[in-house]
């Protein structure tokens, strides 16, 4: 009993502890000149299921929930903001290669048919950024064209 | 009840330090600019000297075996070998450097090799599925760069009208094996241009 007792100790102090290590915030206020939506001419409709579903992971600035502040979840958070970023960053859209539009654009279709984007983990939280039918619908249709504007 | 009057005093504490450390995060909202993960060291000196351009050829001719190992890790339907294989041609294709060729090509190919490059570390850490739909991009790049660089080997590119509205990949045999189905429609496919 004793022993379960320091573990929990231990654990209460660990979590104080990580309390102490901030994380490096992705926030920024300024839309650049490079951004998907500067850069294409996007219906309103879909910039804004856009930015509710996929800009807080793939843009320079998350709008972050109530839980960010806590750890170990900020890191949780850190983490995959990076990585999101690293595979698509739609502020920078317009710094990537047509080549590369090219790969994104169809990652996106394949990811958002396939109902992989937005991940479960987010919209589980954000349910707002669940897609229905018709709005997959709709993005994919807007994606494909732009896709085949570009070859 | 001095354990409980403690603990309530130690969750307090916890609560007070919680909240100051969430408010300094609040203003630290500097320094949020894209990091330069996207820049590149691709301003090595430009020597025209034959030794190089040899190493340059072997590296391309490196990317390639690579490629036909990981396309044939796709025909035999191994998804462990093929995330093995394309983690290897990564590396290859990380390893290239377009320093040698005119500043045209040099900027398609480091675009070419980037793309190409995301594409086989997708497919070291996915499924099969997954694997083929990289494959079908990454096998674009490859064409495209073979038409940059060269190659000593006879290539034949081969395409499939069925995979994802018709889809085309590199073979060193004539002999069609198709990496997007592997076993379940093995033969699907036919030689459409020849190269060398």
């Amino acid at each position: 009993m004793k022993f379960l007792k320091i573990i929990a100790w231990l654990a209460l102090v660990a979590l104080i502890v990580i309390q102490f290590f901030p994380i490096t915030l992705n926030e920024s206020d300024a839309v650049p000149q490079s951004d998907f939506m500067v850069e294409n001419q996007v219906p309103a409709t879909i910039k804004n299921q856009l930015q509710v579903s996929c800009y807080d992971c793939h843009s320079n600035n998350t709008d972050y929930p109530w839980y960010s502040k806590i750890q170990p979840a900020a890191w949780y958070l850190e983490d995959h903001i990076q990585a999101g970023k690293d595979e698509l960053n739609f502020n920078e859209w317009d710094t990537y290669s047509s080549r590369r539009k090219n790969s994104k654009l169809r990652s996106i279709i394949k990811q958002i048919e396939s109902g992989e984007m937005p991940m479960d983990s987010y919209t589980l939280i954000h349910r707002d950024a669940i897609l229905s039918d018709e709005d997959k619908r709709m993005i994919i249709d807007y994606i494909t064209a732009l896709k085949d504007s570009l070859e | 009840m001095k354990t409980v009057k403690r603990t309530i005093g130690i969750m307090a504490l916890a609560a007070t330090m919680v909240l100051t450390v969430s408010c300094k995060d609040g203003n630290k909202n500097e320094s949020t600019a894209p990091m330069s993960s996207e820049m590149h060291q691709e301003s090595m000196d430009d020597k025209k000297d034959m030794a190089m351009n040899d190493n340059q050829d072997a590296k391309a001719e490196a990317i390639l075996k690579d490629y036909f190992n990981l396309k044939d890790a796709l025909v035999g339907d191994d998804n462990g070998k093929a995330k093995e294989l394309g983690n290897t041609l990564a590396q290859s294709l990380k390893s290239f450097d377009a320093s040698n060729y005119s500043d045209n090509e040099k900027s398609e190919l480091n675009d070419i090799i980037e793309d190409a490059t995301e594409h086989a570390e997708h497919i070291s850490e996915s499924d099969i599925k997954h694997q083929r739909e990289h494959f079908k991009i990454l096998s674009k790049d490859v064409t495209d760069m073979v038409a940059i660089t060269g190659t000593q080997v006879k290539l034949y590119e081969q395409y499939c009208p069925m995979y994802d509205g018709g889809t085309a990949w590199l073979s060193k045999e004539e002999n069609v094996l198709n990496p997007y189905y592997g076993s379940s429609m093995l033969r699907c496919g036919k030689v459409q241009r020849e190269i060398n």
